[in-house]
């Protein structure tokens, strides 16, 4: 109690599960202290958005679980999708041939494109500044056009298959992507405008939501939350996969690890991810897009049509999914998020035994009591939006 | 009744109720304006479906905002629920009386209106016009604050707390940053400001306008800063920041009652745009231009165009920030209204009141 005997207690605001500023159904019960936040109530309670699907794949085959990891992280579905395509391909010990694995590193860059520029613009926008956002956003849909062109859909895209690339890029994809990346280099020079030197975007950012490199590491960070902590570790560079060990780019590393190093990390990422595409784009093969094992993939239309044994093996297919060996592999991919792994435990049959997804988010929004306390209201939403915590991911 | 005094109250009714009906059709349009405005800075088309270039969009909008059913939640305050609304609206529409928008035309020499002389295009010529601004616009945060309160509801608790805060520290510079004018023009009275504002300052080689934007900077721009925090625009629009505090103190109003909300915000920008114009802007006189030669009306159209036009670029220029830039944080908000703006408000004072110290005792310019 005060010294003049006034009474004054904490308030406990009920931030969720529905507010404008968790972009998914996420539920905290904060102690408020005027403006302050002292503290957490009781743990987040997560889950709102829990689908139940690691218990579903055992219950589908592998391909069929293809589509649930669009509904993970929705911002990036194609990362998702080609995470978990490589995961299976490691289990089965086959791989994609090299125009399909550059068809997938074109569209993982440019999901991962898409994610940050919306990852940043809704940062943005929680911070009051919606212009950004609208200009980011513009951008995504024209990458979502991209998606939209090569496979049909452009949010849940189911863009990848085990052991080929359903599709082979066309010239007129090529001419898009093309195009999209020279419309988004002025955009993100105006974003460099807006915000980078803004005063009012640094002091909102500057210093707030703080992580230390020792600490990330400790929680379990990855992707540029803990890049921007200063700790230079991205699964592209560190054990490549696809073709990434081929191509040239860098891994910008922040030093503070607050939201305006996550910012500057992300927007950095989006002109290296440009360069990768642009690379890829010039470096990518002719030749197959597929293996040719009609085990893994599904034969050819006119071979099913024409051809009995392919019949046949489309109908085995179809009915019981591909025949993988028993056993336990971990594929980790390098999402927008962080390191997305796909453990799956499989025991003959149809079905994985057991599919367990490790989403980056998670673990940075265990974090989140720890980045927040002590700070203000406001700062919830701001080191929220940094972290980019997705909904669909974090409860599956 | 004297006809003197009759012809006083007939003339005030007819007054009031052009200005009324200006004020709210202008904010009908503001708010067109942002949207169209906005759009374009944000790369989309915004409203276009009610009638031409969406002309009718802000009727349209009036009539559902008049449609909608009118909740009341029943854990608030019934009474202050209602009343706050009104107590927002009022403060907004009654600043509006001393702003003058023209010179005054002599009155027609017979009929109700010979014996007043002439006729101001000001509803009330007081002799302490800024200080009525202050005192009725100081009000206005009852209408924010009771709201939250009366709403029962933590967000709007929080956002009305903020605007309390906000709103009486932005106040301190808001009188300040001004008192430099009234040192400069020595009157309190708006139309005698613009008035002063037609002379020339001719220590320089070229003779400049006598502006208070160019006699008074530093008490323009925190003038200007100040009423951004005032009207709780962003980058200061903390009270209502829709992503953190969900729309702040109108988080539980709906139909007509969050409409008067609205409508007082924008009231607000249309009449701070106006009297920024009187006071640093010159009112609705050009330099170098003499428009006291036209007959009158034409006289009074023309200084109601500068007017509206100068008034305009500052009611833009709430637009243009507001879609531009970031929001503050509390605290933020708070070191810089007391710790830059207010230091900055005095200086200015005490440099604008030791010039004219030194001028009047040796007489220098």
């Amino acid at each position: 109690m005060p010294e003049n005997g006034l009474r004054t207690e904490t308030m406990v605001l009920n931030f969720g599960p529905s507010h404008p500023a968790t972009h998914g159904i996420i539920h905290l019960k904060l102690e408020l202290d005027g403006e302050t936040v002292v503290g957490f109530v009781e743990e987040p309670t997560i889950g709102y958005l829990h689908r139940g699907m690691e218990k579903l794949a055992e219950n589908m085959t592998f391909h069929q679980w293809i589509t649930m990891t669009d509904r993970m992280n929705y911002v990036s579905a194609p990362l998702n999708n080609i995470g978990y395509t490589l995961a299976v391909e490691k289990l089965l010990g086959v791989e994609a041939p090299k125009r399909a694995q550059y068809i997938r590193v074109i569209l993982s860059e440019l999901s991962r494109i898409a994610d940050h520029l919306v990852c940043v613009g809704i940062n943005a926008v929680d911070l009051g500044a919606f212009t950004p956002f609208l200009w980011g956003f513009q951008q995504r849909e024209m990458i979502y056009d991209i998606f939209e062109k090569y496979i049909g859909a452009r949010l849940t895209t189911t863009i990848s298959r085990i052991g080929e690339m359903r599709y082979d890029f066309d010239k007129d994809i090529i001419y898009m992507i093309k195009c999209v990346l020279d419309e988004l280099e002025p955009v993100i020079a105006e974003w460099d405008q807006l915000l980078t030197r803004n005063r009012i975007w640094i002091d909102r950012t500057r210093d707030v939501g703080v992580i230390s490199k020792e600490d990330a590491l400790d929680w379990g960070f990855t992707g540029p939350c803990l890049r921007a902590a200063g700790v230079p570790w991205d699964l592209r560079i560190e054990e490549p996969y696809l073709v990434y060990n081929e191509l040239d780019f860098d891994i910008p590393v922040g030093t503070q690890g607050d939201v305006y190093d996550r910012y500057l990390v992300r927007v950095e990422e989006i002109r290296q991810s440009m360069k990768i595409v642009r690379q890829a784009l010039e470096k990518m093969p002719e030749g197959p897009i597929r293996i040719e094992d009609s085990t893994v993939v599904l034969p050819k239309h006119e071979e099913i049509y024409n051809k009995m044994e392919s019949m046949i093996a489309d109908f085995k297919f179809v009915m019981h999914g591909i025949r993988a060996p028993e056993g336990e592999v971990y594929g980790r991919t390098e999402a927008a998020n962080g390191e997305l792994g796909f453990y799956i435990v499989h025991k003959g049959g149809r079905s994985p035994y057991k599919i367990h997804v490790r989403p980056p988010c998670f673990y940075l929004y265990s974090a989140f009591e720890k980045l927040i306390k002590g700070r203000m209201i406001a700062d919830v939403i701001s080191v929220m939006g940094s972290l980019n915590i997705i909904a669909g991911e974090l409860d599956r | 009744m004297d006809s003197a005094v009759l012809a006083t109250v007939i003339l005030a009714l007819i007054k009031i109720a052009l200005i009324l009906a200006v004020l709210f059709t202008g904010v009908a349009y503001y708010s067109l304006a942002e949207r169209k405005f906005s759009a374009f800075m944000q790369d989309r088309i915004g409203p276009n479906r009610c009638g031409p270039f969406a002309l009718l969009q802000p009727l349209a909008d009036g009539v559902k905002f008049f449609l909608k059913e009118d909740v009341i939640p029943h854990h608030v305050d019934k009474v202050l629920y209602l009343a706050a609304p009104a107590m927002a609206m009022i403060p907004a529409m009654a600043t509006i009386a001393v702003v003058p928008f023209a010179d005054p035309i002599p009155a027609p020499a017979s009929g109700l209106f010979a014996s007043l002389g002439q006729i101001q295009f000001q509803l009330a010529d007081i002799n302490v016009g800024m200080l009525y601004i202050f005192a009725v616009s100081g009000l206005a945060v009852y209408g924010v604050v009771i709201a939250g309160w009366a709403s029962n509801n933590k967000y709007a608790l929080l956002g009305s707390l903020r605007a309390s805060a906000q709103m009486i520290s932005y106040e301190l510079t808001l009188g300040l940053s001004v008192l430099g004018v009234f040192m400069v023009y020595e009157t309190l009275q708006l139309d005698a400001i613009v008035a002063a504002q037609t002379s020339f300052i001719s220590f320089l080689p070229v003779a400049i306008p006598k502006w208070g934007i160019v006699v008074q900077p530093l008490g323009f721009l925190l003038f200007l800063i100040a009423t951004f925090a005032e009207t709780s625009r962003l980058p200061f629009d903390l009270p209502e920041g829709e992503a953190e505090i969900v729309a702040g103190y109108h988080v539980e109003y709906g139909s007509m009652k969050f409409m008067l909300f609205m409508l007082a915000e924008y009231s607000h920008m249309i009449i701070a745009s106006a009297v920024i114009t009187c006071l640093f802007l010159g009112g609705w006189n050009l330099p170098w231009v003499d428009m006291s030669s036209l007959p009158a009306v034409q006289r009074v159209a023309a200084q109601l165009a500068v007017f509206t036009a100068k008034a305009g670029f500052f009611a833009f220029l709430f637009i243009w920030v507001r879609w531009t830039l970031p929001r503050f944080r509390y605290d933020q908000l708070m070191r810089l209204g007391w710790k830059v703006l207010l230091p900055l408000a005095i200086a200015n004072l005490v440099a604008t009141g030791a010039f004219y110290v030194v001028k009047y005792t040796v007489g220098i310019g």
